[in-house]
């Protein structure tokens, strides 16, 4: 089957590495996506990826909400001097640039260079180093026990992360209101309570759980099928946060799109 | 016992073993040789199925692993125990629950009885006070004697060493080399090593096989080595100016 599709795109091109990337990554995922063959031992890796992924990430989280929320707000009030402009407007800017695009997107973007490349140069130690050769030796199938456990607790504990960034960023509008006299305080609780529309949360994490299981397999695809030595998984790991951050855009415009269209 | 006939593997253009065939005895160490590169490293891949052969087949004691499934081969797997070159401990795991780790895999044991049995095999292999360290924090000799310990945690029927005594001082080497032997009569197991070390060779071996470009160029024991006049395999074994001398002192 592999050598007539060669033979329809040719050894060296394009479509075929592409085709050939998407068809290890699907297989990885087939593999990956069965029964645990201990469930006790899967639970406890999935708990210690939990903390690996999302404990271990909500200090860089939360800084980085609280700033983002602030620069929102100092730049809405900024650009909406005009008496025009309706009082509401810097807190209503300021909440729905969090939920909508800075919390789900920005954050998962940010959560590829520090989980994705840590998946990938984990995995990719593991295998230049031959301990998934000895997993595999052992009668263990090294993508379920690897693997799943990551993607699982990513698609579990980012969406946290991110309501626990949103709750932040929408907190730092407002020391950011007090601290700098941007807005009045009061005006800014006006304009984060002005016309929510819980449907953005919703959309928020819907597009949180694609993204959380697109950086952690994508992530650990690159990781898995490192071969040769320690310049190779470097090289594993920046091509999985520069494809995962690829692959994230993307979605975020098709679901964007199907969401709120 | 293991029986290889005729495999063959190729990458691309390139042949890396060909027809190879061997009657690897059980309680015994079946030493397999050659230089870099001569496809020795290839070949104990295709006996584990780390890569798949292109040709010929492979029995382990009359179940003929080249025709397995997935999930038979995965059973077999169960029975087999590995020394890789570097020992491939996991690195987030103690020495301890490095032992520890198939046993809570593949078996039933309660907590205490998997702590009595990595600690027993720990023992096996002369490593004690070690159970707590990680893999980073002790020498390349123990961790060698964690891999064994490991390896044989299950009570393996096969035992695959890539080259044990790879990055091993001479002392260290022969104490590995011991422990092999020994768990090899001990155990009654099908052992294969994988060296390109005469010390080795010469310390434990009971059956040899000499590859040479990728084909199995020569085979016997260890009198029979001293006694060869294959011209590959002399230039191999006595490839030091040293051996060289000392085999043309034998010669006369």
């Amino acid at each position: 089957m592999i050598f007539q599709i060669m033979s329809i795109f040719g050894k060296n091109a394009v479509m075929f590495k592409i085709f050939k990337e998407f068809s290890g990554y699907f297989f990885m995922l087939r593999k990956t996506f069965t029964r645990p063959q201990k469930m006790k031992i899967f639970f406890r890796r999935f708990f210690e990826e939990v903390e690996a992924i999302g404990l271990d990430s909500l200090g860089l989280v939360a800084i980085l909400s609280i700033f983002m929320g602030g620069v929102i707000l100092i730049q809405s009030a900024y650009n909406f001097q005009n008496p025009l402009i309706p009082a509401y407007a810097e807190g209503l800017a300021t909440r729905d640039s969090m939920l909508l695009e800075f919390s789900p997107t920005i954050i998962s973007l940010i959560l590829v260079g520090k989980v994705g490349s840590s998946i990938a140069s984990e995995l990719g130690t593991m295998r230049v180093t031959e301990q998934i050769d000895a997993l595999q030796i052992m009668g263990v199938d090294p993508m379920n026990y690897l693997i799943l456990p990551k993607v699982m607790a990513g698609v579990f504990i980012i969406p946290f992360l991110i309501v626990i960034s949103m709750f932040l960023g929408v907190y730092g509008g407002y020391l950011a209101s007090v601290l700098t006299d941007a807005i009045p305080a009061g005006r800014y609780i006006y304009g984060i309570q002005y016309g929510f529309e819980p449907y953005y949360v919703v959309y928020a994490l819907i597009k949180t759980v694609v993204f959380a299981f697109i950086l952690t397999s994508v992530s650990a695809y690159h990781g898995y099928k490192t071969q040769g030595g320690a310049l190779e998984v470097g090289r594993s790991s920046t091509k999985a946060v520069v494809y995962s951050t690829i692959v994230i855009i993307f979605f975020n415009l098709v679901l964007t799109k199907l969401l709120l269209n | 016992m293991i029986e290889i006939g005729n495999i063959s593997k190729s990458f691309g253009e390139r042949q890396v073993l060909s027809e190879v065939s061997m009657y690897l005895e059980t309680g015994k160490v079946n030493m397999v040789i050659g230089q870099s590169g001569a496809g020795k490293s290839v070949f104990l891949k295709c006996l584990v199925g780390l890569t798949k052969t292109d040709a010929g087949e492979i029995i382990y004691d009359k179940r003929n692993f080249t025709e397995m499934n997935y999930l038979q081969k995965k059973d077999l797997r169960k029975e087999i125990g590995m020394l890789f070159q570097g020992g491939a401990l996991f690195d987030s795991l103690t020495v301890e629950q490095n032992v520890i780790f198939p046993l809570e895999m593949f078996t039933n044991m309660s907590k205490a009885e998997r702590i009595e049995r990595a600690n027993f095999c720990l023992k096996r292999v002369n490593l004690t006070n070690a159970n707590k360290l990680y893999p980073a924090e002790i020498s390349g000799g123990m961790k060698k004697r964690v891999a064994i310990a490991r390896a044989i945690a299950m009570n393996p029927k096969y035992l695959f060493c890539d080259e044990p005594n790879s990055g091993l001082d001479p002392q260290t080497s022969i104490v590995i080399d011991n422990l092999i032997k020994e768990i090899t009569l001990e155990y009654n197991i099908t052992t294969v090593v994988i060296s390109h070390d005469m010390n080795s060779v010469m310390e434990i071996s009971d059956n040899i096989y000499f590859i040479f470009s990728g084909q199995k160029w020569w085979e016997g024991n260890r009198e029979d080595l001293l006694r060869t006049d294959n011209k590959e395999l002399c230039d191999f074994v006595y490839a030091s100016s040293f051996m060289k001398e000392f085999k043309k002192s034998q010669n006369k």
